[in-house]
């Protein structure tokens, strides 16, 4: 799993460790600023700051209180909008989600935007290319029937557990902007795509199934994944993207043959 | 989004750098989505290539596997190894039908596998059009006169050459 969990440790915690939970930490934050300058630069920032918070606290910390021109995204900061995956020391996570004490902080901490995405300013990059290859996929529910129904569409719980983990999906683009094809040209769907494709394909209540195949079917489809995993570690949801694209591939075979 | 604290001109001062080249009536360059997927980016028209690119690496791969290595231990390790290799040895083995389409199938699959693995890396890596065309071209070209003097070679293999 792409978060790191708390280590158990038996040790007693070492005397003299309660006085401050504080540490010093270094944070070196990539910025770029294109009303001043072309190129991005990297600046560090020393805080003081319990290793128990997260990557997104200190992030505040800078804004806050040492630079107020630092930009980046951020909403519910709990990790469900999905709003600030970055690459925090060259691994895509969600920045809310991700504790200093879980990634070394005795080094400096690298926090970059992701990549294979247009950077807009610091941290913030330009999402709409990975949109754009999210709303080709339609993910909404297609019947053929235009009726609006009377009553709910009924689902057996296991035809709902087909696609669960698909489901989880927050559109942060953490696997996407992780994948090697899609920092190549973009072209590719990426990996959000293709699961959020996938939470319908499998949906026993739609109809759409085969367009959406027929649209990955696509030269910049599923057949561009070189099932490096990439995607499947960056997930901060958990979801088995690489599984859930090879499930696409199957299908599309199984259909023909 | 989280925005910037904004100050008069808008623009947080930042050190080391002139923020004073662009204004409102001067604004900085608008940055152009590199990849943004527009009505002129090219719409795939190849149907099923893809996935038939896809499904034949995983069949020539299953299939090669038992070829090369057959025709590994035969060439290397039973029967004399490498030392016993000569025209005579070739041309007998070539007498038999047998060993002509185990060639043949293994020239043609390792080719096309190797060809089609390589088109993936170019298409994955070369970044201009122009590079790709070239590369595409130059690997295209290679990868059909060794299969057709391949081929050739095993129809019209003569063992009484001299």
């Amino acid at each position: 799993m792409a978060t790191p969990v708390m280590e158990k440790s038996d040790k007693a915690p070492e005397p003299g460790f309660a006085d401050s939970p504080y540490i010093t930490v270094t944070f070196r934050v990539r910025r770029f600023n294109p009303e001043v300058s072309a190129e991005a630069t990297w600046e560090d920032f020393q805080l003081e700051i319990d290793p128990k918070e997260r990557v997104l606290d200190a992030l505040h910390k800078i804004k806050w209180d040492l630079d107020g021109s630092l930009t980046f995204r951020r909403s519910c900061a709990h990790g469900i909008c999905g709003s600030d995956a970055m690459r925090i020391n060259g691994t895509n996570r969600l920045a809310c989600k991700t504790l200093i004490k879980d990634i070394s902080p005795e080094k400096p901490i690298t926090v970059e935007p992701i990549k294979g995405l247009t950077v807009l300013k610091d941290l913030v990059v330009d999402m709409e290319p990975f949109f754009q290859a999210y709303r080709d996929v339609m993910p909404f529910l297609i019947t053929k029937d235009t009726n609006e129904p009377t009553r709910e569409r009924l689902q057996s719980a296991e035809d709902r557990e087909r696609f669960d983990d698909t489901t989880k999906c927050i559109l942060c683009a953490a696997c996407t902007s992780s994948c090697p094809v899609f920092w190549n040209d973009g072209q590719y769907f990426g990996p959000a795509a293709i699961v959020n494709a996938h939470r319908f394909i499998f949906d026993s209540r739609d109809e759409a199934g085969e367009q959406r195949l027929e649209i990955l079917n696509d030269r910049d489809g599923v057949w561009r994944c070189r099932t490096t995993f990439n995607c499947t570690d960056a997930c901060p949801r958990g979801i088995e993207v690489t599984k859930a694209i090879a499930e696409v591939k199957r299908a599309l075979i199984t259909r023909r043959f | 989004m989280s925005t910037t604290e904004t100050t008069a001109s808008g623009i947080g001062p930042v050190e080391g750098a002139d923020a004073s080249v662009y204004s409102v009536d001067n604004p900085a360059p608008l940055i152009e989505p590199p990849r943004k997927r527009t009505k002129k980016s090219p719409k795939s028209t190849r149907g099923n290539f893809e996935m038939a690119a896809w499904l034949f690496m995983r069949l020539s791969g299953v299939v090669l596997v038992v070829l090369v290595i057959g025709h590994l231990l035969i060439q290397l390790v039973l029967d004399g190894g490498v030392s016993k290799i000569g025209f005579a040895f070739v041309a007998g083995r070539w007498a038999s039908p047998f060993w002509q389409v185990w060639d043949l199938l293994m020239l043609w699959l390792a080719m096309l596998h190797g060809a089609n693995g390589l088109r993936t890396v170019i298409n994955d890596y070369a970044e201009r059009p122009n590079t790709r065309l070239w590369l595409k071209g130059l690997l295209y070209t290679a990868t059909v006169f060794t299969i057709l003097l391949g081929t050739l070679v095993i129809f019209t293999f003569d063992p009484n050459i001299r």
